[in-house]
């Protein structure tokens, strides 16, 4: 049974990583990839259920966080066109904030 | 018995709930109809996944990592999903609205 949810898992999977080859906008493209990395965590608990080596949950907690962090970087980086590098940028950015 | 049953159709569920999100960022017209279909399906098919694993764990370390994977998950997924759409407003993307269809249409 545990076979049937990692193909569930494979198969959405697979379908995000379409969508986010395929998306029209960036936007979709960020949402694809969040997805996919969310089913992830969900495959890699999965299979630490399946090969019995549950310390893999602790790699899932790690993917979890990183996967978060790393689409908020990414918009970060499209809204604001850098990651607050220089004096300048923040300026600049304070002021788009502002508006 | 009866938990080996409830934590396999739990999986099931799960994992048929991946699947309609799946379909439904293939489906849907646009952008925000779009993530809508991602951002819904992802936690709750995260919640079932995680819970009908718990359920074969039993009362152990596991059960608590599970525990704490589904709490970053309930939290993040949905802060990810305003994010982006927030993030898609402010660059001026519009939402598809049932009007403009009616409007093509006449």
């Amino acid at each position: 049974m545990f076979i049937a949810a990692t193909i569930a898992i494979l198969i959405t999977m697979g379908l995000a990583l379409a969508r986010a080859l395929m998306g029209p906008t960036v936007f979709d493209r960020i949402a694809a990839v969040n997805m996919f990395g969310t089913k992830t965590i969900l495959l890699i608990a999965v299979f630490a259920f399946v090969s019995g080596q549950t310390d893999l949950l602790d790699i899932a907690i790690v993917y979890a966080l990183i996967n978060f962090i790393g689409v908020i970087a990414v918009l970060r980086l499209i809204t604001h066109g850098n990651f607050h590098s220089n004096e300048e940028s923040i300026a600049k950015s304070a002021k788009v904030d502002a508006e | 018995m009866i938990l080996d049953v409830l934590s396999w159709s739990l999986l099931l569920a799960g994992g048929l709930l991946g699947v309609i999100g799946g379909i439904g960022i293939h489906r849907f017209p646009d952008f925000y109809s779009r993530l809508h279909a991602a951002g819904t399906t992802d936690t709750l098919c995260a919640l079932f996944i995680l819970l009908g694993l718990s359920l074969q764990a039993g009362l152990s370390l596991d059960t608590f990592k599970l525990f704490l994977i589904f709490v970053f998950l309930f939290f993040t997924s949905p802060i990810a999903s305003h994010a982006l759409a927030h993030a898609a407003m402010k660059a001026g993307f519009k939402p598809k609205l049932a009007n403009d269809v009616e409007a093509k249409n006449d």
